[in-house]
């Protein structure tokens, strides 16, 4: 049981944290290119931003079955870099999809925060378009954070999209959140609960993690 | 004598429908301490940053050196990094202050310079403060930093707006002697705006009036406060109010 556990919560941090790494290094971008460049299309990109912070994750699944199934418009291309589904990999890409509008949607509001000014004096001091950028981001490192972290949460305790496009296959793709509804279906509490506390945990210490640094962004 | 650092010629800027500034003619020759003076609102702010090309004129000309700037596009990086201001309202960047003074030079490229930045602080009365937080320095404080990264630069223009708006008379007297010293051993061209009448007869070798975003008069400092031309000077000069 102790292995079964280890495995189940591994697969369920290799996932995330594979979906979180890419969310990330496209979202932090996105925000800051969002915050801070006007281009044609931008209100039209932040809206479809926002509606993904609130999109119901399983109806995310659903879309990601119907793309990666053998009949569907990417499952049917069999290409080697389109994961099949009911693999960990299909797992991912549900995650990216829900995890990137949280990044790149509170990136965007942290960017946004920082005083246009200061963007304009860096540029008097002889920074380039991008080291201005780069040094509004790091104004804005608190905030970006904690976009991070809130995508983590997001996706770590995500069990619907999971369930639909990895199948919850015992070994392959059964991730914390699915085996817990697996497991008290089963009547086998203490794994469940043994689940349960583990994860409670991680979103505990995500949130706790959030805080610190909101606290600490808040001025003295 | 050596051509103007600058050349305006019929400069306008708009924000949305409102022009704020239109300036016939100016010259800033190189060098030498050009103060700009004029009521609240009067456009000063504006016209430094359309002089370091932070904002783009919405009509005119604007030449650099002899050579005239695009009013649009991106201007050139090295032309960018000749000029630099010291704001207003300062922002520094959320770390210590030495880190905001070294700042500009590592946009350079520059990792070393660490003697320089020590001299500049210390010339500034900062180094009891080089660790400290930016964020935590007084108005006054802060206003020294500001001047700091841009004096370490050795710019060829330096803008100054109200550089001593937030201080003491010890170190308004200690700022006038530092721009001074950096116009007169490094002929650093500079432009300063300043509310105060007798801040640009102590420091400036040539004064504008700006009113309602256009040019009154200019003027050397001797002619333009003993003979000052336009009645509208005459006042401001005198201290009265002038719309
Ligand atoms: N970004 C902007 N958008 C709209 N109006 C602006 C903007 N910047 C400046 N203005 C307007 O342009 C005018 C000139 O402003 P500016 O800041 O240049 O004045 P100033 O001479 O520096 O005044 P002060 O002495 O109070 O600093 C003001 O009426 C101001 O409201
Ligand atoms: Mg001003």
């Amino acid at each position: 049981m102790d292995v079964e556990l280890f495995n189940i919560t591994g697969l369920s941090l290799r996932v995330t944290g594979l979906a979180l790494l890419i969310s990330s290094l496209l979202g932090i971008p996105a925000g800051v290119l969002l915050g801070l460049k006007n281009f044609p299309g931008r209100r039209l990109v932040i809206a479809l931003i926002y509606t993904g912070m609130g999109f119901p994750p399983v109806v995310i699944g659903l879309l990601v079955y119907l793309l990666l199934s053998r009949s569907g418009p990417l499952g049917s291309l069999h290409l080697s870099f389109i994961p099949p589904l009911f693999t960990p990999g299909a797992m991912v890409i549900a995650q990216i999809i829900i995890a990137f509008p949280l990044v790149a949607g509170f990136t965007m509001a942290a960017v946004m925060a920082v005083d246009p000014q200061l963007r304009q004096q860096v540029r008097a001091l002889g920074a380039t378009q991008g080291q201005a950028a780069w040094a509004v981001l790091s104004e804005a490192r608190v905030g970006v954070v904690v976009s991070v972290v809130a995508g983590f949460g997001s996706i770590i305790s995500e069990v619907g999209a999971v369930m639909l496009v990895g199948g919850n296959i015992e070994g392959k793709t059964r991730v914390m959140t699915t085996a817990i509804v697996l497991e008290t279906r089963k009547g086998n509490f203490e794994l469940a609960i043994a689940l349960g506390l583990l994860l409670l945990g991680m979103s505990f210490l995500a949130n706790l993690a959030m805080m610190r640094l909101q606290g600490r962004s808040l001025p003295q | 004598m050596k051509p103007p650092v600058y050349r305006l010629t019929g400069v306008e800027k708009r924000y949305g429908q409102r022009c704020v500034l239109r300036v016939e003619q100016l010259e800033v020759e190189a060098g030498r301490i050009l103060a700009l003076v004029g009521p609240s609102g009067a456009g000063k702010s504006t016209l430094l940053r359309l002089l370091n090309f932070l904002e783009r004129p919405d009509a005119g000309q604007i030449e650099f050196e002899g050579q005239p700037i695009p009013n649009n596009g991106e201007v050139d990086l090295n032309l960018l990094r000749k000029v630099t201001t010291v704001f207003q309202q300062p922002r520094l960047l959320d770390r210590s202050v030495v880190d905001n003074v070294h700042y500009g030079l590592r946009l350079r490229g520059i990792k070393d310079a660490k003697a320089e930045v020590e001299a500049v602080l210390d010339r500034l009365g900062l180094k009891p403060l080089v660790h400290q937080r930016a964020r935590t320095l007084s108005g006054g404080e802060a206003q020294r930093v500001a001047l700091a990264r841009a004096l370490v630069l050795q710019p060829e223009v330096l803008l100054l707006d109200e550089p001593t708006a937030n201080l003491d008379p010890y170190h308004v007297g200690l700022i006038e002697e530092v721009i001074t010293e950096a116009n007169r051993q490094q002929g650093t061209t500079m432009v300063l705006v300043t509310h105060n009448i007798f801040q640009a007869r102590r420091l400036a070798d040539r004064v504008a009036f700006l009113l309602n975003g256009s040019i009154v008069e200019v003027a050397e400092k001797e002619d333009f406060f003993t003979w000052p031309q336009d009645p509208r000077t005459q006042a401001f000069i005198q201290g009265d109010m002038v719309y």
